[in-house]
């Protein structure tokens, strides 16, 4: 979008590494996450209960697990806009299974491939044909939702066997619900990827210099079919949870998720430029929107005021090192 | 000629010709004067945001906000209209597109002055401008009895057989092709577009230029803010939510390239058109309007593969030409 290559800098020299880690983004991060735990314990009673957080990361594991593979595709210098219309489409055609007699497993596996073909979809259309993928995943958007609405038009699917409900409501050990679980695992499972793996290295180096890595020997396409696929898996499980979660499926559900994973990747410290960013980073940046958003309804704030402050949180978290980085230049 | 018959312009108009002789040719009703101009007609808010558009991407910029401050804007227009229902309509439509052109600002200050990305200022910014309806009017609907007449009759009213509302797309694109084509301000978006460093040491400001861009781009979501509310006579938070798909897909089927530099105004004009088309031919062929978002979908698909083709094949002719000559 943007000409990074006038206003990107690689500094002078590297600091030391207990200077960057205190000076980091994330630590950043965890002290706006621990202020925002604190206040909210001062503003409302309810908050330090272990069953009222347990409830409040349901609503944000979903979106996480889409922001976790949202990630590594920014990163990668590309883009998927489709994310919550692939959830809408898989959750119509577990759904659909579902109305023709298919079991939990069969639902289950439908709707995790439904994600992974619309996500090969994506990659296909960017790598092969060399598109821009942010139109791209602004059509298959419209594409996949639309899809949704042929099937349903204005009806519902619901009435899903009993034992598919676990999967959005189960608990694994005490207020742990399963979602939970399996973000905390997927989180981990991500964070090696990215950051201990020579596939991550590969997905910064595609991000910073996409050229360059080409010229290195590495399969850009592959790779950035590989992210687009792992978007589209992760949408494809983020779906079945919700799904189960919410046990019925309407052509609007999962509306405007895209934004919200986006807002959790670019607050996680992820340059929306690509080429730089962490795994720690999204999910802390995930459970600030969680207790943010859980914070300001047990205070009976509505949802769409909570929205202006998301939006507000976005963009001054982006500002606030910008600024802070021309002020102090200007006093040298 | 030759290089009009090849252009994005002459293959969509191609394109709607034979969709609109296909439609005609089972629902002859279609192609009568005045229902092509109903079309137009409701095609004309896409028209002007489209415009708006055009000119923030051809910079490298988006303006994802634009539907959001559209709803703000008329949101601002109905009260004005409720609290001061005697005040004559000029006041409430420049109140409109002034508080349009400041959020316009809002956007583009952040954008020059911070430097940062366009796509998270407005992503933040649709956000906010939704949230401040809703502050606003606590979620309340501004409904038809409310609004003083005139304030609805106006975009209805008609002048020359044509609709007002039809008559202010057609001087916003009169306006928007001077200013693209015969102003410093029109060139140098497309000098930007074409190469942001390149454009700096001819000694255009880019940032400023982008902050002028994002202001117009505001000043026309407000304007179209006005005649949304009053044409459909309701106002409340969720007004045009998602119109900014439309209006981004309708300037990529007009070979607008996201990446910046490419585009005219014919191109965004026809479009918006395409797609008012293909909206409104559907329940004409009795297709379920279910069906409209799917093929809007593949329709911008197709849209974006074709602008590849086209941007790839250009730049391997210029090679050839420099070949040549040495």
């Amino acid at each position: 979008m943007s000409d990074n290559a006038i206003t990107r800098h690689l500094p002078d020299r590297l600091g030391s590494r207990a200077k960057d880690l205190i000076y980091s983004w994330e630590t950043l991060l965890l002290v706006v996450l621990v202020s925002v735990f604190a206040i909210n314990s001062f503003a409302s009673p309810y908050f330090l209960d272990p069953w009222n957080l347990s409830d409040a990361t349901f609503n944000f594991t979903e979106k996480a697990l889409i922001a976790l593979a949202m990630a590594l595709l920014i990163i990668s210098g590309e883009i998927d806009l489709s994310v919550a219309a692939i959830v809408a489409l898989a959750s119509t055609a577990m759904g659909y299974i579902a109305s023709i007699g298919g079991g939990t497993s069969a639902m289950v596996v439908t709707g995790i491939l439904t994600g992974v073909l619309c996500g090969a979809f994506n990659g296909l259309l960017v790598t092969r044909f060399k598109l821009p993928s942010i139109v791209v995943t602004i059509g298959t958007m419209s594409l996949f939702r639309g899809i949704s609405f042929i099937v349903l038009g204005d009806g519902v699917f619901k009435g899903y066997p009993a034992e598919f409900a676990w999967f959005g409501q189960g608990y694994v050990w005490w207020v742990f619900s399963f979602e939970f679980i399996f973000f905390l695992a997927a989180a981990l499972v991500y964070c090696i990827l990215l950051h201990k793996t020579s596939f991550g290295r590969t997905v910064f180096a595609i991000g910073n210099n996409q050229t360059a890595a080409l010229f290195s020997g590495v399969r850009v396409g592959r790779i950035k079919f590989i992210l687009f696929l792992l978007t589209g898996l992760m949408a494809g499980i983020a779906s079945v949870m919700l799904t189960s979660r919410l046990g019925s499926t309407r052509p609007s559900i999962a509306m405007g998720w895209e934004l919200e994973a986006i807002t959790m990747v670019v607050l996680g410290g992820v340059s929306i430029l690509g080429g730089s960013g962490t795994v720690p980073g999204v999910v802390i940046a995930a459970f600030i929107m969680c207790l943010v958003t859980f914070g300001f309804g047990l205070l009976n704030v509505p949802g769409i005021v909570m929205s202006i402050f998301v939006g507000l949180l976005l963009i001054l978290v982006i500002a606030a090192p910008i600024v802070y980085r021309r002020v102090s230049q200007r006093r040298r | 000629m030759k290089i009009f018959l090849r252009s994005r312009e002459a293959q969509l108009i191609a394109a709607m010709l034979v969709m609109v002789a296909a439609i005609a040719f089972r629902f002859p009703a279609f192609i009568t004067p005045t229902n092509l101009a109903s079309v137009f007609n409701d095609t004309s808010i896409l028209i002007i945001l489209a415009f708006g558009q055009m000119v923030v991407i051809l910079t490298r910029c988006i303006d994802l906000s634009i539907a959001a401050n559209l709803a703000l804007c008329g949101m601002i227009a109905a009260l004005i209209n409720v609290a001061y229902p005697d005040l004559t309509l000029v006041v409430v439509v420049s109140a409109a597109i002034i508080a349009g052109a400041l959020f316009g600002a809002i956007n583009g200050l952040l954008v020059w002055k911070l430097d940062i990305p366009s796509i998270v200022v407005t992503l933040g910014t649709m956000t906010i401008f939704r949230g401040t309806i809703f502050v606003l009017t606590n979620g309340a609907w501004v409904n038809a009895h409310e609004m003083s007449d005139r304030f609805k009759a106006f975009p209805r009213s008609t002048f020359m057989t044509l609709p007002i509302l039809s008559w202010f797309a057609i001087i916003i694109i009169g306006i928007i092709w001077l200013v693209m084509t015969r102003t410093a301000f029109g060139r140098s978006l497309y000098a930007i577009g074409g190469n942001p460093v390149a454009a700096v040491y001819v000694g255009i400001d880019v940032g400023r230029t982008r902050f002028w861009a994002f202001v117009l781009s505001g000043a026309l979501a407000g304007l179209s803010g006005y005649l949304w509310i009053s044409r459909y006579a309701v106002a409340y938070v969720d007004i045009a939510s998602g119109f900014e798909l439309d209006v981004v897909a309708a300037c990529v089927i007009g070979g607008i390239s996201i990446s910046g530099g490419i585009g005219t105004v014919g191109g965004a004009l026809l479009g918006a058109l395409f797609l008012g088309i293909v909206k409104n031919a559907l329940p004409v062929i009795h297709v379920s309007p279910f069906w409209q978002m799917a093929i809007s979908g593949i329709v911008i698909i197709i849209a974006v593969a074709f602008n590849a083709r086209a941007e790839r094949k250009k730049g391997r002719i210029i090679l050839k030409s420099a070949e040549a000559k040495a």
